[in-house]
């Protein structure tokens, strides 16, 4: 005769369900491997789980899965050798980690690059923004259930390869940015190319706005999940979209002003509850929000050079006169194979990038090549908040919240 | 309806094709491979690109992706394989069911790529046996379905029926 | 603001602080066992909530002080970065006390360091490593360590049974190409860093 055990299990908030369930703490508890192959885990990133019935007591994150050694990697190469290891940090907007890389250089060696280059850089990092938070969008959409938004977004994001395409010659790993500049100029027509794209862009947002937001299956599975308390993000050192939506007021892009943001008009959307739903609304405010600055930057785009002439030991000169002149020549062969020649110091510079604050802490004792390289990546900051605020969700939740969290781990791990 | 352009007359033969049972299990099998993607890296997002709208993986019946290893037949392993990394992979192999095979996408996947360093497997043909490589620093989605064409010609030619006796080995590399 | 008054205060607050030249941001050096009290008074007094970085710097095996850590804090409040420098005392066993509990944001970024430098936080409450295997043996940011890696066993062993993979050093082939940049121009011209085989040196086996 088998006995029938019944359990009243109330379906309040989060944190009723969580004290009622490490109350009743019996042998019922269960470990769950979420591995690093999943596909919820964007990338490779592993969660070890107790559960009790289905809901979540413990989850400790492992990473390291995609651990490449950039860091010692960087002990070995000249500044601009090294340009192509930080596309793949953040592979979802490789643009903006370029910029971010090029200026702590450029900031330890003292170099001002021009007006053209400064706007070319915004209009470039603005761009990967909306790439990197379109990607976000639709596949969180999709961690919730939706296909559509994944393939409208897509689409949209097809068309800004082909722009960074003739940009610079690749799809994604794009390595445009040099110490001192950039490296080519922007090509004619482009810019108007890029105010096309700007224009169609707000349709197609809003059509993924018109699925989603509204949506009362995504509202249920969003609305209220996964919550973080404002002295929580800020003790775990969140930053980027995640932070601004716990309600913190805190945009590089505003507070410390790199490459020309202070010239442009924009707004920081702000968050008030923290849940998966604000982070959501937030990104697609920022979208907004790019397409108002790539509309200034086009309108009033400054002529000039795209590099620091001035910089002799840093940047190349132009190919003619390379191929023309013998003391171009000559600067060309210590750049190439010495590398820039940066002064000793250290210098701590962190850049406003789609996931969050993306800093590099650089330390030179003179020469081509950096003693130490640091990258703080936003996303590993990110990441270990998990550990303190998923207990007490129900197991479907983690695919919404680690959607919502958008995190790379090709940055995480390095 | 029988059309005239097919190389024989219906009417006589009947409905049937007399051809051999490898041509007709190969053809069933390249027409429908189901990859798994191990997506690790920056790989990942051009071979989502290639399932998306634009390069259209479907058309040659792809776009099953199942995350599943039981559910599939081609690996595509996509990114860096780390030496962390490496048992994972090898486990997820073990689990497909043969026929199976293996593309390593990318140049990280193939040897190693640009990463030479202490944690970089360099290739994971080192613990997998590798089918198609495809190269490039994420390689073009054209260039990943250029592969998985090769995959097909590959598939066409594999004696299935001497392997269908076969009792089933663990396979090194 | 973080300006020269400020940094008076601080001083004045905290003698045990010394200030350091540098370019961008305040920087000082902290003696490793005020670094607990420095980090509480700083969160909870001078308004530097966030923990932006945690990491350290290996000088080379001739230096004094081998290891330093460096931490780097923001403030909301005043709107700048604040950057310390930790010695730690020994060179072959350094170790730090854990601000973990303090800002848990170090939690992970002192695993970290563990992992790449071997130093050890003391009052860490879960010190292991986060971006290597646990059984590594190894401290990959070591200026010894060799960027191609060291010889080691593959962590599972029943994947090594089938496949006979174990973790090779890299095959650098005479790269990358770097130059020293001082000195006498034929001496620092650029050559590999030569850590492993190449075509004329056979594979160490």
């Amino acid at each position: 005769m088998s006995k029938t055990v019944t359990r009243e299990i109330s379906i309040g908030d989060v944190g009723t369900r969580g004290s009622e369930a490490s109350e009743k703490a019996d042998s019922s508890r269960m470990a769950l491997n979420v591995g690093p192959s999943h596909p919820t885990t964007h990338g490779v990133l592993r969660l070890i789980m107790e559960l009790n019935g289905d809901v979540i007591e413990k989850c400790e994150p492992v990473i390291g899965y995609l651990h490449r050694g950039d860091e010692k990697i960087a002990e070995n190469m000249t500044y601009n050798q090294f340009v192509p290891y930080t596309d793949r940090l953040d592979y979802l907007a490789p643009l903006a980690n370029n910029v971010a890389y090029a200026l702590t250089v450029e900031k330890l060696a003292g170099v001002e690059v021009p007006e053209r280059c400064q706007a070319i850089r915004v209009l470039v990092c603005e761009l990967a923004r909306i790439s990197s938070h379109l990607l976000g969008m639709g596949v969180f959409g999709m961690d919730a259930g939706a296909w559509t938004p994944f393939m409208y977004t897509f689409t949209e994001r097809e068309k800004l390869y082909t722009l960074f395409e003739e940009l610079t010659g690749a799809r994604f790993t794009t390595s445009y940015t040099r110490i001192g500049g950039v490296a080519r100029d922007i090509p004619d027509g482009w810019l108007d190319r890029v105010k096309t794209f700007c224009e169609n862009l707000p349709k197609a947002t809003d059509e993924v706005e018109k699925l989603l937001t509204r949506n009362r299956i995504f509202l249920d599975r969003t609305e209220g999940i996964g919550v973080i308390a404002k002295e929580d993000a800020l003790a775990y050192g969140l930053t980027g979209p995640n932070l601004r939506a716990s309600g913190v007021d805190l945009d590089l892009r505003k507070d410390k002003p790199y490459s020309g943001y202070e010239k442009y008009d924009f707004d920081v959307p702000i968050g008030t509850r923290g849940d998966c739903y604000d982070r959501y609304l937030i990104r697609i405010e920022e979208v907004r929000q790019s397409l108002r600055i790539i509309d200034q930057v086009i309108s009033d785009f400054p002529s000039g050079l795209w590099y620091a002439e001035d910089a002799r030991k840093i940047f190349a000169p132009p190919k003619e006169k390379i191929m023309t002149s013998m003391e171009e020549l000559i600067q060309n062969f210590m750049i190439v194979t010495e590398g820039p020649q940066v002064p000793p110091g250290e210098v701590y510079f962190e850049a406003e990038n789609p996931k969050g604050a993306l800093g590099f802490y650089l330390v030179s004792k003179g020469g081509g090549v950096p003693y130490r390289l640091k990258i703080r990546a936003p996303s590993f900051c990110n990441l270990s908040i998990l550990e303190k605020f998923v207990p007490g969700h129900m197991l479907a939740d983690i695919t919404v919240i680690l959607g919502s969290l958008d995190f790379v781990m090709g940055e995480c791990d390095r | 309806m029988i059309s005239d352009e097919v190389g024989y007359n219906g009417k006589v033969e009947g409905d049937v094709i007399v051809t051999k049972a490898d041509a007709v299990i190969n053809w069933i099998r390249k027409h429908s491979v189901w990859p798994m993607p191990m997506g690790l890296a920056c790989c990942a997002i051009e071979l989502m690109a290639s399932a998306a709208s634009r390069y259209d993986i479907s058309r040659f019946g792809m776009e099953v992706m199942r995350f599943s290893p039981r559910q599939s037949d081609c690996m595509i392993v996509a990114g860096t394989v780390t030496y962390k990394m490496a048992e994972v992979v090898r486990r997820i192999y073990d689990q497909m069911g043969d026929p199976k095979w293996v593309v390593a996408m990318g140049a990280c996947a193939s040897t190693g790529g640009m990463y030479r360093s202490y944690a970089v497997m360099q290739g994971v043909d080192t613990i997998v046996p590798v089918d198609v490589y495809v190269s490039g620093c994420p390689p073009r989605p054209e260039a990943l379905l250029d592969a998985m064409m090769k995959l097909q010609d590959k598939i066409g030619r594999e004696p299935s029926v001497g392997n269908l006796r076969k009792p089933k080995s663990v396979s090194a590399c | 603001m973080i300006d020269d008054e400020f940094t008076k205060a601080l001083l004045e607050k905290n003698g045990f602080l010394s200030r350091r030249e540098s370019i961008d941001c305040l920087t000082m050096d902290c003696p490793a066992d005020e670094l607990a009290d420095m980090a509480l008074s700083l969160r909870d007094e001078e308004g530097f909530d966030l923990l932006v970085d945690l990491t350290a710097i290996d000088h080379g095996e001739d230096a004094e002080v081998r290891f330093s850590v460096v931490l780097h804090f923001y403030s909301l409040v005043h709107r700048g970065y604040l950057r310390f420098h930790v010695p730690c005392s020994d060179n072959e066993k350094p170790s730090v006390p854990s601000i973990s509990d303090i800002y848990p944001a170090a939690n992970w970024h002192e695993r970290e360091t563990y992992d790449m430098f071997g130093i050890e936080f003391a009052g860490h409450p879960d010190l292991r490593r986060i971006l290597m295997w646990d059984e590594y043996p190894y401290f990959p940011l070591r200026k010894e360590f060799p960027l191609a890696g060291i010889d080691t066993p593959l962590p599972a062993a029943d994947v090594v049974e089938v496949t006979k993979a174990s973790v090779e050093p890299a095959p650098m082939m005479g790269g990358p190409f770097v130059s020293s940049g001082d000195g006498v121009m034929s001496e620092s011209e650029p050559r590999a860093r030569d850590e492993s085989w190449t075509e004329e040196s056979e594979k160490p086996s």
